[in-house]
């Protein structure tokens, strides 16, 4: 397929709407330009086309992808759209093309430009992923637990299921800020049922005697724990990136005096 | 006294422990019981001093009997007590773990009254947790040894991993700095966990429902540098205790000299951490790269070379199997390569077996050259910078950090009638 096109495609964002703009190159029979969402304000003077979000030809286009090359593909492509790649939409419809092409093997070609580029993102939600596991840090706001996250990748629906397990018995929302996405979880009363929803901002209620009370027996373990002959700032700051130390109750201080350095 | 007060006591006295994984057991959720486990385990934050925070790491009680000389909390020295109720606990347990703080509870003691009597209580507060307060988290409990083996038994059942502190690296350091410890107290409880692991192993088989013992193994824990031992001695003990005893990990920690005793080092002394590094890098050549013990440090060095990680050291010292080549070099040599890990060398072994490599492929496969570059062979060739045939200038370009950490003494003029130290003393004295 050739890319002389100088089309831009304009999309809803939505996963399903990506899926259709790779549909939409084989209706063109060339790759567009560039691929942007909606939200993006049109600074370009190439042709526009909006490309309709369709749900069965995004069916169709999924399909394909798990049977025609390999359901790793599909799993690839399915996170790749998570990323924060640049490009990522060209890349991944280029990434798909070399899959028709080569099949399945097209995930061990990491020489190539854009499989290598895909790999190198997916790497970084993956690690992101993990880190949310591991830093991200509820609040109890009386009857449910609430947390905000800032990550760069569309990290949500990689972590929900790991809280939705071990916070079973637990209502809980996980908030990212960054994307204006929330997951809702109720698991008291003996149900569970989770669900994603988009919103600008999340108000949440002050912290209440008791959850400022566990914060700060937090805060003071965290103090205590470390071992004053070995400070190691540096070591600290590999391990635990410091972009995540906005969202964590061992960092949030009033007194900033506390903080040890 | 409340809570906070308590916390921090406690906490304070446990900070030394250094076991602080939440690692080696899968166990899914339970519906209404709060938590899972992960097999590779998860850290939830990292300490000031860099190290990983994963569990709640507290004393039961710091109230001790016994008078170990190197510990903060003997009974000769001077520091607040307190105790932890079982109830208070679990809340915390609980309320830390709830708010993604924490991934379990680490829970060891001081010797109250009696072993078994401190058992007692560290059983009252892992059952109210277990059972009561359905926590389905990562618990980790240290044994106390000479507690009665039934009280150890219980224990295992409610905990994932166990751990028995072996303290120093050899009897006579023990019987000096804890008298009231021994080598056979020590071994009872650990020997008593790796049977009861083996018993639980082949019962599962039997009976899908069996109650597991110690799912996550056990561990222990020594100090180094609290006693004269070498480095060879603290690596073959640790070599036997990984066979004989079928441990999951020997954590070592540098002694941070806490308490002035005659029996130890001076306050002012600065812990050995890169001794304790070097420890570590030689753990991992035993656990994962097929090293031996006696090859890593022999009777001639009996200790390690603050230069060169272990396995450069035994790489320029062997220099007759090297260079190797990695077309055709067994997977077991390529683990010895520096250099190439464990990732490496099986990446190799796979890639091999479709194409020829040379130095551009290792290079794609993510095989980081900087040091392997001087050991090995690509189809006959090498691209080593140096001769291969002295060792001492190989090991001198693969030092860790140069040469950098050899603190020479500051240049000085010279002089005939060099002043001394008394000279110095004499001068402000006004002795001549």
């Amino acid at each position: 397929m050739s890319d002389r096109s100088n089309l831009v495609y304009r999309y809803d964002g939505s996963y399903q709407g990506f899926l259709c703009c790779v549909a939409e190159c084989f209706a063109d029979k060339g790759l567009p330009a560039a691929v942007q969402t909606l939200d993006e304000p049109q600074a370009t003077l190439f042709p526009i086309k909006a490309v309709d979000t369709c749900p069965e030809l995004a069916k169709r286009v999924e399909r394909s992808l798990g049977e025609k090359i390999s359901p790793q593909v599909q799993d690839m492509v399915r996170r790749g759209f998570l990323t924060c790649m640049e490009e990522k939409e060209l890349r991944l419809i280029r990434f798909i093309l070399l899959g028709y092409k080569h099949g399945p093997k097209v995930t061990g070609l990491g020489v190539h430009d854009d499989v290598h580029a895909i790999d190198k993102a997916l790497l970084y939600l993956k690690n992101e992923a993990h880190y949310h596991v591991e830093f991200l840090r509820f609040a109890d706001c009386g009857g449910f637990l609430a947390a905000k996250i800032t990550p760069n990748n569309w990290v949500l629906p990689l972590i929900v299921s790991h809280f939705c397990q071990r916070f079973n018995c637990e209502n809980f929302l996980i908030f990212d800020k960054t994307h204006g996405m929330g997951f809702v979880y109720q698991g008291k009363d003996g149900q569970s049922r989770g669900e994603f929803f988009y919103a600008d901002a999340v108000d949440l209620p002050e912290p209440d005697q008791d959850e400022e009370r566990y914060q700060k027996l937090w805060r003071l373990f965290y103090d205590t724990i470390a071992v004053e002959g070995r400070i190691n700032p540096r070591l600290r700051r590999g391990n635990m990136p410091m972009r995540y130390w906005v969202n964590m109750t061992e960092f949030q201080r009033q007194d900033p005096g506390l903080r040890r350095p | 006294m409340d809570i906070f007060a308590k916390l921090e006591i406690l906490t304070d006295a446990a900070k030394y422990d250094v076991a602080c994984t939440s690692s080696g057991v899968d166990r899914p959720a339970q519906k209404g019981k709060l938590g899972s486990t992960v097999k590779a385990g998860i850290c939830h934050s990292f300490a000031a001093d860099g190290r990983c925070i994963s569990l709640l790491k507290v004393l039961m009680s710091n109230d001790c009997a016994y008078d170990c000389t190197y510990c903060v909390n003997r009974r000769g020295n001077e520091s607040p007590r307190a105790t932890f109720t079982p109830q208070e606990l679990c809340e915390l347990t609980m309320q830390f773990y709830r708010r993604n703080y924490i991934e379990g509870l680490f829970l060891s003691s001081a010797v109250v009254k009696n072993p078994d009597y401190t058992c007692e209580l560290m059983l009252a507060a892992v059952k109210m947790l277990r059972e009561r307060w359905g926590f389905w988290g990562y618990v980790h409990i240290k044994a106390i040894p000479g507690a009665s083996p039934r009280l150890t038994e219980q224990l295992g059942l409610y905990a994932d991993r166990m751990s028995v502190n072996i303290e120093l690296p050899s009897q006579q350091s023990l019987k000096r700095l804890a008298p009231q410890k021994s080598k056979e107290k020590i071994l009872t409880p650990m020997r008593q966990i790796r049977d009861g692991i083996a018993q639980n192993s082949r019962e599962i088989v039997k009976y899908k429902a069996a109650p597991r013992f110690v799912p996550a193994g056990q561990s222990t824990q020594m100090i180094i540098g609290a006693s004269p031992e070498s480095d060879r001695q603290i690596l073959l003990l640790t070599e036997g205790l990984y066979k004989k005893y079928s441990l999951k990990r020997v954590f070592f920690s540098a002694y941070m000299p806490v308490v002035a005793d005659r029996a130890l080092p001076a306050l002012n002394t600065p812990p050995p951490l890169l001794r304790e590094h070097r420890l570590y890098q030689a753990d991992w050549l035993l656990r994962f790269y097929g090293f031996q013990a006696g090859e890593i440090l022999d009777d001639q060095n009996p200790d390690f070379n603050p230069l060169l990680d272990p396995k450069c050291n035994w790489a320029v010292n062997h220099m007759e199997h090297f260079p190797l080549e990695v077309n055709t070099a067994p997977y077991e040599m390529l683990l010895r390569v520096p250099g190439i890990g464990v990732k490496s060398a099986m990446r190799i072994r796979t890639a091999r077996r479709q194409c020829r490599l040379d130095f551009d492929g290792l290079k794609k496969l993510g095989v980081v050259l900087k040091r392997a570059r001087y050991f090995i062979l690509c189809g006959g060739k090498s691209i080593s910078p140096l001769p291969m045939d002295s060792p001492a200038v190989i090991a001198g370009a693969i030092s860790d950090r140069g040469l950098g950490q050899r603190k020479a003494d500051p240049p000085e003029q010279l002089s005939l009638f060099a002043p001394s130290k008394e000279d110095g003393v004499k001068c402000l004295t006004g002795q001549i």
